[in-house]
């Protein structure tokens, strides 16, 4: 019974919203690079890199802003490197992607280890604060959890709508969409497809760079060695789950944050029965569940993993 | 910018541009070891000495590319019929379960017989483990590189569940650890006093055999095929999913034997840290030998010395032991662009 009532509690909510929070930005990063033909495995070791250098930035003295700012950047870089990889020169995404992910992640362990070469514990900075919301972050439930939370999580509802209203309403959006589906047809439009597929793969890398910062920047306070813990993945399966919609992908999140809440408080209430590790299993075996429900519908975009190259049918 | 394919490929070329990928690599590496404070030079020549420097050092690069070879060799052999296994890590570690499971006392076997039992029941675990996500691509369409890499992570808390639990050995002070592998279970090692051990040389048949099979055999041929184009395969008459099925047995059975060789060979026990990547260090490898089999072993002995030289270089030179792993990175995506260059020509308009 007591499992039950723990789905009434706001602190359940509000966990749901902020485990999910850095899971919005890696899925619309995502999204936006599939959506333009590309598949972006380099994810993982973009988001451990984002909340590398983020942190960074804001213990050698940034702004806390300025930490998120330099995780975008250094998503975009990471991302450039990867669209240009992919896209002109038609490298395979499955290997290119793995590779990112291991040159960014040994990277962002290589410089941690040079900037503090002997720690025992890591050290730490001053994180994000909670803003609640004047007059929304009093009510039931929902306060707590939508507007009780750190400015990174509103800022992650804030680009679902950006996104979204970039990719429906604006010509720049229909180009993205129109190199996705099918390149020689966008072509014909007069859209150069290897400028805009590589622009989306950058803009989508620094969404997951943020993301990453997120965990360093407002989860937690420090870094640590393989804090990403696979959450990179988790946002590409995220992805076919939201059907390539920003919608979607908010609502795979959210409900992916609240089952992961759950699963922690579960542990506490029956950790002595089952062993931990089952709950910490839960998410990842939802996750391929989801992969399979959702396979039966999938309207991936046609032209995703195909190269182009002008001329070539 | 746009890509011309070549009408021939002269040697110098094939050559040339791959070593040209590793000598970048080199330079990316030694900017960052600069910035350490350390010289280049001095850093590079312990890591080559403390990879290949001395006999103690060369077998111990020989003993860590033993797993890499069996890892390497899966994801070669799955990426040939474009099956993206990305998940040898969960496969070496079921093939390690298996082998604990059967190894630490269950089966009292003399050596002849219980060394191919053991190698059999690893293939088999890390078979099993590659054939969820390969029936969930062929039955629903389901993209394997998600699943796969979603399992490495079920398997690695499988394990430590397993390890905490039934597997936990009673006389290991807590440590989640299992009980060692009987003595009949042992691979011997090469050499009196080192940790070399017959692993390696399984390791190299292993690779022998792969390549026969590629070069020699109807599912060879087959594999290649669906790698090369799964439409014309279907239309050719081939069973597309049955075949992707046997290469994700061979696959999964490979990097099953990376984890059976690594307990039998080198560590006695099954613990949570038996393989520190060597799953995705096998993706380098199989790309770095052009996924042949024979080249593997190369690749692998490559990689195995850049990660034992950055361990010494580390020690002696206070440079982190991650460069190791930035300068495989490095590799990997500059070979592939190499190997591109090898086939293509880059035009500026």
């Amino acid at each position: 019974m007591e499992a039950f009532e723990i789905l009434f509690t706001a602190s359940l909510w509000a966990a749901a919203v902020r485990i999910a929070s850095p899971l919005i930005f890696g899925t619309l990063g995502e999204l936006i690079c599939e959506r333009a033909g590309v598949l972006n495995l380099g994810i993982e070791g973009i988001m451990t890199a984002g909340a590398f250098s983020g942190w960074l930035a804001v213990y050698l003295g940034g702004d806390l802003w300025l930490g998120v700012a330099v995780a975008a950047l250094v998503g975009a870089c990471l991302g450039l490197l990867h669209g240009f990889m992919v896209v002109p020169l038609g490298l395979s995404q499955h290997v290119t992607g793995i590779g990112i992910t291991l040159l960014a992640t040994a990277l962002s362990y290589y410089f941690y280890r040079i900037a503090f070469p002997e720690v025992t514990s890591p050290p730490k900075i001053e994180p994000f604060a909670v803003f609640p919301v004047p007059g929304l972050a009093d009510l039931p439930i929902i306060g707590p959890a939508l507007f009780q939370q750190t400015p990174l999580t509103y800022l992650a509802f804030i680009a679902v709508a950006l996104v979204a209203w970039f990719l429906y309403r604006t010509p720049a959006g229909l180009a993205v969409r129109t190199v996705g589906e099918n390149p020689a047809a966008a072509e014909a439009q007069g859209i150069n497809v290897v400028t805009v597929r590589i622009l989306a793969v950058m803009a989508g890398s620094a969404l997951m760079g943020i993301g990453g910062s997120f965990i360093t920047l407002s989860a937690f306070n420090s870094f640590f060695f393989e804090m990403t813990n696979g959450r990179g993945w988790i946002c590409i399966a995220l992805v076919v789950f939201a059907a390539w919609q920003p919608g979607k992908a908010l609502l795979g999140a959210i409900l992916f944050g609240l089952f992961d809440a759950y699963q922690l408080r579960l542990q506490q209430l029956a950790g002595s029965v089952v062993p931990y590790q089952v709950f910490l299993m839960l998410p990842f075996v939802l996750s391929v569940v989801a992969l399979i429900v959702m396979s039966r519908r999938v309207a991936y975009p046609r032209a995703l993993m195909v190269p182009y190259r002008k001329g070539e049918r | 910018m746009r890509l011309e394919p070549r009408e021939h490929q002269s040697l110098a070329l094939l050559v040339g541009y791959p070593v040209l990928a590793l000598a970048f690599a080199a330079v990316v590496c030694a900017l960052l070891v600069m910035l350490t404070g350390a010289s280049p030079f001095q850093g590079f020549g312990l890591m080559l000495k403390g990879a290949l420097g001395t006999q103690f050092a060369f077998f111990e690069t020989l003993t860590r590319a033993t797993p890499l070879i069996f890892t390497g060799l899966a994801a070669a052999v799955a990426f040939r019929a474009k099956l993206w296994n990305i998940g040898a890590e969960a496969q070496l570690y079921m093939g390690a379960v298996m082998t604990v499971v059967l190894g630490t006392g269950l089966l009292p076997l003399p050596w002849p017989i219980l060394w191919p039992v053991l190698m059999v029941s690893a293939m088999i675990g890390g078979a099993l483990v590659l054939s969820v996500p390969t029936f969930l691509k062929t039955r629903f369409g389901v993209d394997e590189v998600v699943t796969t890499l979603l399992l490495n992570f079920i398997v690695l808390l499988f394990v430590s569940m397993l390890l905490e639990g039934v597997l936990k050995d009673p006389m290991g002070l807590g440590w989640p650890q299992s009980k060692k592998v009987i003595a009949d279970a042992q691979l011997p090692k090469l050499v009196q006093g080192k940790r070399l051990h017959l692993g390696f040389v399984i390791a190299v048949l292993a690779a022998l055999a792969v390549w026969i099979v590629d070069r020699k055999s109807a599912l060879g041929y087959e594999m290649r095929a669906v790698g090369h184009n799964a439409k014309a395969a279907h239309f050719a008459g081939i069973p597309v999913n049955r075949v992707l099925a046997k290469t994700a047995l061979l696959s999964g059975g490979l990097a099953g034997l990376a984890g059976w060789s690594e307990v039998t060979g080198l560590k006695g026990n099954l613990t949570l840290d038996l393989s520190p990547g060597f799953g995705y260090s096998g993706i380098v490898v199989a790309m770095l030998a052009l996924l042949h089999p024979i080249g593997v072993v190369a690749a692998a002995i490559f990689v195995a010395a850049v990660f034992v030289g950055a361990d010494a270089m580390s020690r002696t030179a206070g440079v982190p032991s991650y460069i190791a792993h930035v300068m495989v990175a490095v590799s990997l995506l500059s070979m592939v662009t190499a190997i591109m260059l090898t086939r293509y020509r880059l035009r500026w308009r």
